[in-house]
């Protein structure tokens, strides 16, 4: 593959990656961020009775919630790792992606179906329950009764649609490439795959074909489905391809890369139902899930271990380089949510810890500490080299990673000390509100933790914008990714 | 094969998961196919105390409730649990409050018998209402436990009837006051009041007292004040 890049012929950056969309939707993905956190702050100022907006039928801190949980996935997430695709599938195989004009329409579509979605939650069942018209409905215009599927039934299927056209767009230059394939690429075409027959699952069976208990099954598939082989394989495929670069040497051991993928993808699509442990699903089903579940514990330590021993040598770089230690970050917060997976999975602990904060402090750690950590450091990465100027302020970077990082460390903790309190209050049978009221303390910290999760965004937000001026202002030149002569002096970057 | 193309589509893409699927969900849904699913005409006709709630409620609210529904009838209370469905899956009541009770942590002293299949192989389980977190106590055995006034009252302003109670206000369920719902307010009590009526042995339904009616409290006092004026 190294020899392979430095034949002459080879196409150069300009030739591939579209950079104004990649900028697009990094900028896209960082808004819904803000607006997730939002969201995520009026359902915490409401749990700790600091809600001054408490009774707004529009602000329902319910439909908030899920709008929280929504946006984050598919607007945040679902959008910077477009962005960062975008960018890394065309460098990787060496050709531009399916068609341009796809690319673009893709967003458009995409960014529709998420408006459609916060509309639909937000105003959705107020102007079902005032308009007679609406009413007469068969089908709810309001969020759908699946975790994480809220995505009203009526733009299901556009979403579906969109989900399969970027299958398309990207399986496009993947297929053309010969011969054995680069750790990312495996992780991608899984992916892609596993995306659109996830939300196809999780989001009409339950609805459609199924009720009841089945129906909790297929349930437990597409949360745990959502985050293991939509979420996961894209960051591991990104982190595998951006760590390499960054230290500028090749990932530890390509066995171990082999063991991490196979593992992960034939043990976390059998995880989903220890997400409902106790419930009326067979026992034996429960069980199944519980070894499936301490088997990717196992897998994903050998991932976490390449990675490691990659580093192994250059650990000065998690000082002075920002986006390894980005990464790294990420990397020591998914051992943490490991660690923590390996106890709660089992039937003894999830006794004690099942509806409790333990899971939403799982959950943040997850999903923020990892996967949009890793993001993040995609982004500092990326964004100097897609403008060509350096950064701005790189003590507001610094600012933005502990903030960050910290935030959501004083968070997750928080959470998860929270979670046996709560279990124990349940279990010793006093009154509902004894626990409530135990847990204030707690949630009021998680308020203050939120703001400086979001202060740290808005550092970046100011960041990006000066140092977008500061680019436009040296009138530097843009890559489109069509099939111009590259300018002699631009170097391509490795 | 390993680091294929072909090897990871069909393989890991396709394969895996439709191994998956198969043992983690085709497995339950072929074991629970002779398990009838309940339309929700069915659910309120074999439902007595589900009905007598209805009723309860066209007597304590009746204007507001002849204005939304009109009159008693099955039709309606099954139109009434549908639209209290709805609600209560759009305002992400789900994100708060659990339905199922589990076999752990003395869960059955708290709320009651155990959860068991058959209870949710109806329509109004579609998708299943198990929920993931409890900020608000398990509602899967709600039924009776509360009258109707509580409900509204709770429902308009929690803090009135629960000090401290984080839950949010949900004054767009009437039409300006607490004795006032609307067609969703009266929908959604009634679907608090169904869950877990259809226990066949339960005791909230057996011990339930309802709050007396406002012309039923008068009536007492006045003859409460015919005995002592007699005495
Ligand atoms: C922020 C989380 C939250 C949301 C959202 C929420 N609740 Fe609650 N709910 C609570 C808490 C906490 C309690 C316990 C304190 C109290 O009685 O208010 C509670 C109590 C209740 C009770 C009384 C249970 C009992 O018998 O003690 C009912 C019924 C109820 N909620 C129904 C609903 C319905 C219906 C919705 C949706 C419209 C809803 N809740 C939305 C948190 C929530
Ligand atoms: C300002 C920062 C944030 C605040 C204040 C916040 C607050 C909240 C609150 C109050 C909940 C509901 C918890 C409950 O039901 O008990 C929640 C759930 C959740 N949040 Fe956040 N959040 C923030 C940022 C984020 C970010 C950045 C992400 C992801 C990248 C995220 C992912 C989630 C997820 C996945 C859940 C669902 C948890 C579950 O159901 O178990 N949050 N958050």
């Amino acid at each position: 593959m190294i020899d392979k890049l430095a034949k002459a012929e080879d196409p150069r950056h300009e030739q591939l990656v579209d950079e104004p969309i990649v900028v697009a939707y990094f900028l896209l993905a960082l808004g819904y961020l803000a607006l997730s956190m939002l969201a995520g702050l009026l359902m915490a100022t409401q749990l700790v009775h600091w809600n001054p907006l408490n009774g707004i039928e529009l602000l329902s801190p319910g439909r908030w919630r899920m709008i929280h949980t929504n946006v984050v996935a598919y607007g945040f997430l679902a959008n910077a790792f477009l962005g960062a695709l975008h960018w890394s599938v065309p460098r990787l195989v060496l050709k531009p992606v399916l068609d341009r004009r796809l690319s673009w329409f893709i967003l458009v579509a995409w960014q529709v179906v998420l408006l459609c979605t916060f509309f639909g939650i937000v105003f959705g069942p107020t102007l079902q329950a005032n308009i007679a018209a609406l009413e007469r409905l068969p089908f709810s215009l309001g969020a759908q009764g699946i975790e994480w599927g809220e995505t009203p039934t009526w733009i299901d299927p556009l979403a579906l649609a969109g989900l399969l056209l970027v299958a398309v767009n990207f399986m496009g230059p993947i297929v053309r490439t010969k011969g054995p394939m680069y750790v990312s690429a495996w992780y991608f075409i899984a992916a892609f795959v596993w995306t659109f027959l996830t939300y196809a699952m999780g989001n009409f069976l339950p609805q459609y074909w199924l009720a009841g208990t089945s129906a909790g099954a297929v349930g437990g598939l597409f949360i745990h489905d959502l985050v293991g082989l939509f979420v996961t394989p894209l960051g591991w495929g990104l982190v595998y391809y951006f760590v390499p670069i960054l230290l500028q040497k090749p990932i530890w051991s390509h066995g171990l890369s082999l063991v991490g993928f196979w593992g992960l993808a034939f043990f976390y699509p059998l995880n989903g139902i220890h997400h409902f442990l106790y419930t009326p699903i067979p026992m034996f089903l429960q069980y199944g899930a519980i070894i499936s579940t301490i088997a990717v514990e196992m897998v994903v330590t050998t991932v976490i271990v390449n990675f490691f021993a990659t580093i192994w040598g250059s650990g000065r770089q998690l000082i002075t380089n920002l986006p390894v230690r980005w990464f790294y970050t990420g990397m020591v917060f998914y051992g943490l949510t490991c660690l923590q997976c390996a106890m709660q999975t089992t039937l003894t602990f999830q006794a004690l810890i099942h509806f409790t904060d333990w899971v939403v402090g799982h959950a943040h750690m997850v999903m923020f500490g990892v996967f949009s950590l890793w993001l993040l450091g995609i982004m500092t990465y990326l964004f100097p080299r897609l403008w060509r100027t350096e950064w701005y302020s790189k003590e507001l970077l610094e600012y933005h990673y502990w903030l960050s990082s910290v935030g959501l460390l004083v968070m997750a903790a928080d959470l998860i000390l929270l979670g046996p309190f709560q279990g124990y209050y349940w279990a010793s049978l006093q009154p509902w509100e004894v626990s409530v009221d135990g847990s204030q303390p707690f949630w009021m910290l998680r308020v203050f933790a939120g703001l400086a999760m979001l202060a740290g965004q808005l550092c970046f937000f100011y960041n990006i914008y000066m140092t977008w001026r500061r680019s436009r202002a040296q009138g530097v030149p843009v890559s489109t990714g069509t099939q111009q002569a590259p300018p002699a002096e631009v170097a391509p970057q490795a | 094969m390993f680091e294929s193309k072909s090897g990871v589509f069909l393989i890991a893409g396709l394969g895996f998961f439709a191994f998956a699927f198969l043992s983690n969900a085709l497995v339950p849904a072929l074991m629970y196919r002779d398990l009838p699913e309940k339309t929700t005409a069915q659910l309120v006709e074999e439902n007595s105390n589900l009905m007598y709630q209805f009723e309860n409620l066209a007597n304590r609210y009746p204007e507001q409730f002849e204005k939304y529904y009109g009159e008693v009838t099955e039709e309606k209370c099954a139109e009434a649990l549908e639209l209290g469905r709805r609600t209560y899956v759009s305002e992400a009541c789900w994100h708060c409050h659990s339905q199922f009770v589990r076999p752990v942590s003395r869960e059955e002293d708290r709320w009651g018998p155990v959860s068991r299949t058959e209870e949710y192989q109806n329509v109004l389980q579609r998708p299943v209402m198990f929920g993931t977190r409890r900020i608000g106590p398990d509602l899967s055995r709600e039924g009776g436990r509360r009258g109707n006034d509580w409900h509204a009252v709770h429902f308009f302003q929690p803090t009135m009837v629960s000090t401290g109670s984080p839950m949010p206000a949900y004054p767009w369920f009437f039409d300006g006051s607490p004795d006032k719902p609307n067609k969703r307010g009266i929908a959604l009590i009634t679907y608090v009041q169904w869950l877990g009526s259809w226990l066949e042995s339960y005791p909230y339904y057996e011990d339930f007292k309802p709050i007396p009616l406002p012309e039923e409290i008068k009536e007492s006092i006045e003859k409460e004040a015919e005995e002592s004026q007699e005495s």
